[in-house]
């Protein structure tokens, strides 16, 4: 994506379609559909999985049988049918020793629809990639650089094998099984992932990157990420998502969890792109997402989201500011058209003294949607001197659409301060108008008002990923308008 | 070039613009005056093609084409440019890009490539010099924060790097002070050609001393009551509107 040119962009805007809605029609070996204690014990055992893994997840499912799915953010969906899913669907074609030019040529040739062939990746400077498809993860590009520097970055599923005494010390740690409904079931059921480890002091030289796909019918994908940076190291992050364009609502429930030692500092960036259902809100992914980041002592992590797509969002990527002088950081923009339904935010728990956190969040609707803000800071009584600075824009497409904003403080300690700034806004004629004006057609008049509200946000992306979510933001919001 | 035939534009069924006659020739320049309220702003936006004013009679002629039916991008890539009297803000984008955005639209619909962004930087320097800009202005949110005056003279900007057949400039003088006003006319005057035209609408003398007009046209109630050469426009100055506004009234 690095010599994505101007042109590249033009040609691609020219398609009004979910671009990604393609299937691949690979060989895959999909579980029977129903979850119950045997389908637990399959995925592990299909993965090969010591027994503590297992146990874990057996008290996550039994933890998960007993929970009910949340019903309190501002959204409406038929609540998914948990025993109509196929939990674990792997493409056959892969081989758990694979390298890169053992992959099948089918996967290959998506890869190449998806813009992100691993041939390409590797020319690519600076970006390696773990790329899920479905449930398994399929190729990890440059693991040998990685490793000259000590850092582990593999399918967790690998992890688990490969090094287990890591996984076990710190996966659940920070989401724990019994968080909530999606937490639990992902921890039961989660067939692959990623996982990152970064040695003290080491800054990761290159991009690491996943990309997250569903290809599979009637399947759910709960992938877990952990990330682990160990003091003083740095590492970005980037995660993208798509998904095939389908009638029926797929289930995505994956788990983040973020570990940032002391001094340490972790960017984690998404382009979540899943699919969003058609105009008349028929199918679309059900995302419903746990993040959530630990900092210790001087740490920072920098939580940045584009979120376009899903039918329904869930998703609130989250910080513990644990350690003192500890930061956190919450940049996101959630755009939602048509039937599309988005509950998203972030928690700032603040813990140690003179931590600091920033949300700024730009949600943009249009259509027929709903687009809410949710977000928590809380001061707990010994964090001296927190600090957050918290800014939620909407804007507004139309008069069908809803924005709405759920800041929600809690201090419990007086030095806090906490600063919120709200505004809404609308896409006025006179702007498109002045565009038209200037020669601009309507649409592009719309991409570069929704492209400027957004840019502080844009702004905090790596520069590659910068181009393809201001070519989702473009995408998603095309006949918005007329 | 612009040739406007008995003109007639509503707003929510509220009669505006009533029998507007205009032509327009290439290398001219023409001065629209007026009270406020009488339907100048209109006839510069039903001109570049605003949407919500409805034509009920009459048309407007561009190099002979008639240009109703063309959405509003379209007359500017026909050469149509309008200086707002208000222009709007676009929070976030920067003047720059937004040229950029509005220079690549007109080349496109004329199936050029986008301009190189060589090119691009040579002309916006050359641009900025001419109107006195300075580097800074360039890369602030477009038209948020501006005083009158920068909004004014960053519309002129905008002219100067489209360089439009036809620029309607809607008061462009009002908010300027002198030193302003004297850099915006002197740019206007700097891209006058034989090609192209430009339509002034001014309450004030001041401006026509600096671009000197044609012919004057007295706007008042949705008419053009009254055209003649640049003399109009000092009678004007002395003597007010009323005059004209008794003689229609008569
Ligand atoms: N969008 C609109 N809706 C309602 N009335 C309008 C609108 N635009 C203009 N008008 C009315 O039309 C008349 C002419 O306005 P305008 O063209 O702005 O005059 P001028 O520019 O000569 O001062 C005024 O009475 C004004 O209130
Ligand atoms: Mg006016």
């Amino acid at each position: 994506m690095s010599k994505y040119t101007e042109d590249d962009l033009r040609e691609e805007l020219k398609t009004k379609e979910y671009e990604y809605g393609f299937f691949t029609d690979i060989e895959s070996e999909t579980f029977p559909i129903g979850l119950n204690e045997d389908i637990v014990r399959a995925i592990s055992k299909k993965k090969d999985e010591p027994q503590w893994m297992t146990d874990w997840r057996l008290e996550a499912f039994k933890v998960w049988k007993e929970m009910e799915e949340p019903d309190w953010a501002n959204v409406n969906y038929t609540k998914p049918d948990f025993q109509a899913i196929a939990y674990y669907s792997a493409p056959v074609a892969v081989d758990p020793n694979k390298t890169l030019d053992d992959v099948d040529p089918d996967l290959l040739a998506m890869y190449k629809k998806l813009g992100i062939s691993v041939d390409e990746q590797k020319k690519m400077n600076n970006v390696a990639m773990d790329i899920v498809v479905d449930s398994v993860s399929v190729a990890t590009t440059f693991k040998k650089t990685l490793a000259e520097k000590g850092i582990i970055f593999m399918p967790i599923s690998e992890a688990i094998q490969e090094h287990p005494e890591l996984v076990r010390k710190y996966i659940g740690t920070i989401v724990p099984t019994t968080d909530n409904f999606y937490a639990a079931l992902n921890s039961a059921v989660f067939s692959d992932g990623s996982f990152c480890y970064i040695p003290k002091g080491v800054k990761c030289p290159m991009e690491l990157s996943t990309y997250f796909r569903i290809n599979q019918g009637g399947t759910g994908q709960f992938e877990r990420t952990l990330l682990v940076a160990d003091e003083g190291s740095y590492v970005s992050y980037l995660e993208g998502c798509t998904a095939p364009s389908r009638d029926e609502n797929q289930l995505h429930a994956a788990v983040v969890e973020l570990i940032a030692l002391d001094d340490a500092e972790i960017k984690y960036s998404t382009v979540q792109n899943w699919y969003p259902g058609n105009d008349k809100g028929v199918g679309g992914v059900y995302n419903f997402v746990t993040k959530r980041g630990l900092c210790e002592k001087n740490a920072k992590i920098s939580w940045t989201q584009v979120e376009t797509g899903s039918a329904v969002t869930w998703k609130y990527p989250s910080c513990i500011l644990k350690g003192d002088n500890s930061v956190g950081e919450f940049y996101s923009i959630a755009v939602t058209n048509n039937y599309q339904q988005a509950d998203t935010g972030t928690k700032m728990i603040h813990l140690g003294k003179n931590t600091k956190s920033t949300i700024i969040s730009k949600g943009i609707s249009a259509g027929k949607s709903q687009n809410s803000y949710r977000g928590l800071v809380h001061v707990s009584a010994r964090a001296e001197n927190a600090r957050n600075f918290s800014q939620c824009d909407s804007l507004l497409m139309g008069n069908a659409c809803g924005a709405h904003t759920f800041p929600y403080i809690e201090a419990k300690n007086k030095t806090a301060q906490i600063e919120h700034e709200a505004t809404t806004s609308k896409i006025g004629e006179d702007q498109i108008f002045y565009c038209n004006q200037r020669g601009i057609d309507t649409e592009k008049a719309i991409a570069l008002i929704v492209n400027g509200f957004s840019k502080d946000v844009l702004n905090k992306l790596p520069m590659e990923f910068a181009v393809e979510a201001q070519k989702l933001l473009e995408i998603s919001l095309e006949g918005s308008v007329g | 070039m612009l040739k406007i035939n008995n003109l007639h534009a509503s707003v929510e069924d509220k009669s505006i613009l009533k029998g507007i006659n205009l032509e327009v020739k290439a290398g001219e320049v023409h001065a629209i005056m007026g009270p406020n309220g009488s339907g100048k702003s209109t006839l510069a936006s039903v001109i570049a093609g605003k949407e919500e004013y409805e034509v009920t009679d009459g048309n407007i002629l561009l190099y002979g084409e008639d240009i109703e039916e063309l959405a509003a991008e379209e007359r500017a890539h026909k050469g149509v440019f309008l200086s707002f009297q208000y222009p709007v803000e676009i929070p976030g984008v920067s003047v720059t890009n937004f040229i950029k955005t509005a220079i690549n639209a007109n080349r496109k619909a004329k199936g050029l490539e986008d301009m190189p962004a060589k090119d691009m930087l040579k002309m916006i320097r050359e641009k900025s010099e001419l109107l006195e800009i300075d580097r800074k202005f360039l890369s602030r949110s477009l038209n948020q924060g501006f005083s009158g005056g920068e909004k004014k003279r960053n519309e002129i900007f905008q002219m100067a790097m489209l360089e439009p057949k036809l620029a309607i400039l809607d008061e462009t003088d009002s908010g300027l002070d002198i030193d302003a006003l004297r850099i915006v006319a002197n740019g206007v005057n700097k891209l006058k050609s034989k090609d192209n035209a430009v339509i002034l609408i001014t309450h004030y003398q001041r401006l026509l001393d600096y671009i000197k007009p044609d012919f004057v046209h007295v706007l008042y109630n949705g008419r053009i009551v009254k055209s003649g050469t640049a003399a109009l426009a000092h009678e004007l100055e002395e003597k007010g509107y009323d005059w004209i506004k008794e003689e229609v009234n008569a």
